[in-house]
């Protein structure tokens, strides 16, 4: 951690590592996609749809890493002061959120032919709602900042709220649907996992995880490099202000 | 303490003196709860159905809208930078300044609630317990107000952005606040559990907000 504390070390491991990465990802993507889409046994209930599974529990469980990810980034941010620390929390707010908005897309579609309804406000969807406004309010945060030192302070602090606040919402929300609708509580009620559908679940997940990894580094990359022509284009203006003066 | 209590005097004066601070908020709570209806039709059963939950959210919004207040004139004017300078630990700071935003704003609107509840077709024998759920859950609304605010201190569009980014926090609150009213009004569960949550929230709000808001003030003034 600390030898990557050195952007430009940091970037030519970048450097090094994503073609690997992309190598890697692409493969598992299209074996897991193959597995998904053809090998894989239609459910006895859930029929075609069960497919639909394979792209969502994925992106699901990356849209709550992406979370963890930033929180702990955060807490560098803040205690350690690790110079990559809110790159990396900055970088990974906009992929954690296309994977949040992925799983909410990915399960309104399979809820539409097994629950008879696009959107149910079932605890777990409406969490991982609450789930996606964080990552859009931390989105906007960084937006709003000019200096990035001061947008990472605030993100982190934002970030860390959030993290306390999350299981607390999460709670709130079992709460309030037992409270509401105790009958009519959707469950999926498909069958326990058939190693048929395990096998192709896991490669994907597998492959999400790299491609998050994957677009993370890239994003990084580009933070990085962003920041070094914003601080060239700052010396510029200030030398040319001096050469004036 | 002496410079604590000194700080919240002035800052209820200057909310009370300011003209409208604390009318304007009132204001948008009636004119929020007034257009429900409006929209919804003129239905009472349904009206004293969702009279908690318009009752909750509109509040939300009304205490958001002074929310920008909490530190906003103090940065303008550099009473902020004094007080940092100050005798007072800054979370001590953050916290007055909440608990005056909760007394300017949350109590009013609380109080204000049952009367607007008559608007909604809300039972009576109801507002005691929507005016006891208000006034416990208010102060979480304060207290995480102003990490927002101290987020978005001296930013563009400053209002918009508190908003987006304290809304979803709200949601336990709102969740437990409704319970209570809906509880009270429908039974056959106690209110107890769930204004006990919502106490459980202001009091943990209470104690660690502050030091959350201190940091984000912290990070704006530097």
């Amino acid at each position: 951690m600390i030898s990557l504390a050195n952007p430009t070390r940091f970037l030519s491991l970048v450097e090094r590592l994503v073609p690997w990465l992309a190598g890697a990802t692409l493969i598992l993507l299209a074996v897991g996609l193959y597995l998904a889409f053809f090998v894989a046994p239609p459910d006895y209930q859930q029929g075609e749809t069960v497919r639909i599974v394979f792209v969502h529990v994925p992106a699901a469980w990356l849209a709550m890493f992406g979370y963890a990810l930033i929180a702990v980034a955060a807490l560098g941010t803040l205690i350690w002061r690790h110079p990559l620390a809110d790159v990396a929390a900055k970088a990974a707010a906009p992929i954690g959120a296309t994977f949040t908005f992925i799983a909410l897309v990915t399960g309104s579609l399979w809820g539409k032919p097994m629950w008879g309804t696009y959107w149910v406000w079932d605890a777990r969807l409406t969490s991982v709602l609450v789930l996606f406004l964080l990552y859009l309010g931390l989105i906007a945060l960084w937006q709003a900042i000019e200096e990035p030192g001061r947008a990472g302070r605030a993100a982190a602090i934002l970030a860390l709220v959030g993290a306390v606040n999350l299981p607390i919402i999460k709670f709130s929300v079992d709460w309030w649907n037992t409270l509401h609708q105790p009958a009519s509580v959707i469950r999926s009620g498909g069958p326990t996992i058939d190693p048929s559908f395990l096998t192709p679940l896991f490669v994907m997940a597998v492959a999400f995880a790299l491609l998050f990894v994957l677009l993370h580094l890239i994003a990084m990359r580009a933070e990085i490099l962003r920041r070094r022509v914003r601080a060239l284009q700052q010396t510029q203006v200030a030398h040319a202000a001096l050469v004036e003066a | 303490m002496r410079a604590a209590l000194a700080l919240l005097r002035r800052d209820i004066m200057l909310a009370w003196r300011e003209g409208g601070a604390i009318g304007v908020a009132l204001g948008f709570y009636l004119v929020v709860v007034a257009i429900m209806p409006l929209g919804l039709g003129p239905d009472l059963n349904l009206l004293s159905r969702i009279a908690p939950g318009v009752l909750w959210v509109a509040l939300l919004l009304a205490a958001l809208l002074a929310a920008d207040r909490i530190f906003h004139n103090d940065y303008e004017d550099g009473a902020l930078d004094v007080l940092m300078t100050g005798p007072l630990p800054l979370p001590l700071v953050a916290a007055t300044k909440s608990l005056a935003h909760w007394l300017t704003t949350g109590v009013p609107l609380a109080l204000l609630a049952p009367v607007l509840g008559l608007l909604l077709n809300l039972p009576i024998a109801a507002s005691p317990w929507l005016v006891l759920a208000m006034l416990a859950g208010t102060p979480a609304v304060s207290f995480i107000a102003a990490i927002g605010a101290g987020l978005t201190l001296g930013l563009r569009r400053s209002g918009l952005l508190l908003a987006l980014l304290v809304l979803p926090l709200y949601v336990p609150v709102l969740i437990f606040g409704v319970s209570t009213v809906s509880a009270a009004i429908t039974g056959p569960a106690s209110p107890w559990p769930p204004f006990l949550m919502l106490c459980a929230l202001s009091l943990a709000s209470i104690v660690l907000a502050p030091f959350a808001s201190a940091l984000a003030l912290r990070n704006a003034l530097r």
